[in-house]
């Protein structure tokens, strides 16, 4: 039986190999690459090599940086309507306000971050997030900031600002965040 | 037939690459798995036609780490084509000769015999060997030389064994599983066996990780990962923890699905506005836009032959589940009842759609047979998520909320037959089924 002879020198070698494939710690920054790479390591594996071709090295990601401020007494939050990627009436003023100031400085760069409440799968809720970041960004485009210093991203659900499956939380977690870096 | 002792091997160093599974399960021996990964199978409903089987104790099993006959009979349960027969406080093994007449008492119409001994050298040695006792024939049997770390995937492989030579088909309980926990602020990925033992950590990540996806090879897994505070998508090497960005562009990037060549992947970008469906190569690149759509288009799937994707739009009002060649083209509608159908998933075997629907503001897995168009929906809970297929087509595996906490399950198509993989201390989610592993 070919077959359960090579799955005993597989598990010789495992055994061989056991003893240096523990998990792999990262504790370097983020990824901040902005292109997509086609070949080679990427930011996690960095002593992976040492495993053979099917065990399982960990990798561990450590997250740092943070939100700088935006425009001083603005809310950085704009809540959306159930079902709704329409910016509302009210929130017209807080997205002025936060035009002059991406304007006022043309190297600041700001990420809009999307939002939805729990209900539904994660990537439809993906797409959904997607479209209010998108209506803050055109919104902000429309107020001629330049399309260079905004970038609109999602969450989806994957998020939510108020844990909980109550009106009040979906309502509070249906919105975009204009995050500055 | 005869049982083929393997012997002791030296390290070679052309590995063949039909060993990936069993570098697994021996590297699993090494770690101290936390108590999260740990899973229990509950069998609930009936089937109505079920083969009887029992399983006796393997000879040794209270000396071995792994009760085998248990793993091994819990496997075939959980495919919903087994019943097991109580074959408790026997003493038999591969090499005794059954009462017949004993076990069809019983009314079993099979039963396999063991034994597990532990070697010198500290492996074990399992063996085993299946009986027909209607016809009172020996069906074969087969020996294994093991580490303790590979008891579990020798049970696996035992059952695949039984499976195959009793229904005629592949069994995929020595295949693998991914899924993501989630445990207060850490989100892991993790790569397991099919039955959800053994898991092992992958990825570990302040920042929220969705959609694993299986590569057809059974070595890398595609996912999203949040943590440049944005929805990035990675290809990981499981060997070897080595990652590759494949997409991350202007925007999101999202619900990677490889083609069965395993050359190119289809995802969801944004960076033309909206999410839209892409072609990239599997080395990255740039992408090629698949379609044009006013409104959202994503969680592309490929079929089998990789001449269809399926996949999610809303250009009609609400989310529906479309096809469209891989090549583009005119998109298809699948799904027509109820008005919010996501997260399709097709069956290896191209007969089924399996993808959830909300109904009464709950959402449930459902399964279409796709050449009559007939749907069943197959679950009594409302909040399940994300279905995969196992490599044979007979079961799903997909997440869903049980007393507030998120929990894996396995069904069968008609959802007869469900299988908790229940862990504790984390919400388990997004759970990936992987292809068949070659021998």
């Amino acid at each position: 039986m070919i077959t359960f002879k090579r799955l005993s020198i597989a598990m010789t070698v495992a055994a061989l190999m056991a003893g240096c494939s523990s998990g792999v710690k990262l504790d370097e920054t983020p990824v901040t690459d902005k292109s997509a790479l086609s070949s080679g390591a990427g930011t996690g594996g960095a002593n992976g090599g040492a495993t053979g071709q099917s065990g399982v090295a960990g990798v561990d990601l450590t997250q740092s940086g943070g939100d700088q401020a935006g425009p001083q007494g603005v809310s950085r939050i704009v809540y959306f309507d159930y079902d709704s990627y329409v910016i509302k009436a009210d929130a017209q003023p807080q997205i002025e306000a936060h035009a002059r100031f991406i304007k006022a400085s043309p190297n600041r760069k700001v990420v809009v971050e999307g939002h939805t409440d729990e209900r539904g799968g994660r990537e439809y809720n993906l797409a959904l997030g997607q479209k209010r970041a998108e209506a803050v960004r055109r919104s902000l485009g429309l107020l001629g900031v330049s399309d260079a210093q905004v970038e609109a991203v999602s969450f989806g659900k994957e998020k939510p600002a108020v844990q909980g499956f109550s009106e009040d939380a979906f309502a509070q977690n249906r919105r975009a965040e204009l995050s500055y870096r | 037939m005869t049982i083929d002792r393997t012997p002791s091997t030296s390290f070679s160093a052309a590995l063949p690459q039909t060993l990936r599974r069993s570098f697994l399960a021996a590297l699993a021996s090494s770690s101290a798995l936390p108590a999260l990964a740990q899973f229990r199978v509950e069998v609930t409903g009936v089937g109505l036609t079920q083969l009887p089987i029992a399983i006796a104790p393997f000879r040794g099993e209270p000396q071995s780490p792994q009760k085998l006959a248990a793993i091994v009979q819990a496997d075939l349960e959980r495919s919903g084509q087994f019943r097991g027969v109580d074959a408790s406080g026997t003493q038999l093994d591969e090499t005794s000769r059954p009462d017949v007449a004993l076990w069809k008492q019983k009314l079993a119409d099979s039963l396999v015999t063991g034994s597990v001994t532990r070697l010198a050298d500290g492996r074990f040695d399992v063996r085993f060997r299946l009986w027909d006792v209607v016809r009172g024939q020996d069906l074969g049997g087969q020996g294994y030389a093991v580490t303790a770390g590979d008891l579990r995937l020798v049970a696996h492989r035992i059952a695949d064994y039984v499976y195959e030579k009793l229904t005629g088909e592949r069994g995929i309980f020595s295949t693998r599983i991914t899924y993501v926990t989630k445990a207060g602020k850490r989100y892991s990925l993790w790569i397991a066996d099919a039955d959800g033992e053994n898991a092992q950590s992958a990825l570990s990540s302040p920042e929220p990780i969705i959609s694993p996806a299986w590569s057809p090879s059974g070595r890398q897994v595609a996912y999203v990962s949040f943590e440049s505070r944005k929805p990035v998508v990675y290809v990981h090497d499981v060997a070897s923890g080595r990652r590759r960005l494949l997409a991350n562009f202007r925007g999101s990037n999202s619900a990677p699905a490889w083609a069965p060549n395993g050359e190119s992947l289809a995802v969801t970008l944004t960076r033309d506005g909206g999410s839209q469906l892409y072609m990239i190569s599997a080395d990255g690149g740039e992408p090629r836009r698949l379609m044009q759509s006013s409104g959202i288009d994503t969680e592309p799937v490929f079929s089998s032959d990789g001449r269809t994707i399926f996949f999610v739009s809303d250009r009609g009002g609400a989310p529906q589940i479309y096809k469209v060649s891989a090549s583009g083209g005119n998109a298809e509608r699948v799904t027509f009842t109820g008005n919010y159908n996501i997260s399709p998933s097709v069956s290896p075997d191209g007969r089924w759609l399996a993808y959830i629907s909300r109904v009464g503001g709950g959402f449930k897995l459902h399964v279409m047979d796709l050449s009559a168009g007939t749907v069943t929906a197959i679950t009594d809970t409302t909040a399940d998520e994300n279905p995969s297929f196992a490599p044979n087509s007979r079961q799903i595996v997909y997440a869903t909320l049980q007393q507030g906490r998120e929990s894996l399950m396995t069904t069968t198509l008609d959802g007869k037959i469900k299988a908790r993989l229940a862990g504790q201390g984390g919400d388990i989610r997004e759970p990936d089924w992987g292809p068949f592993l070659k021998h």
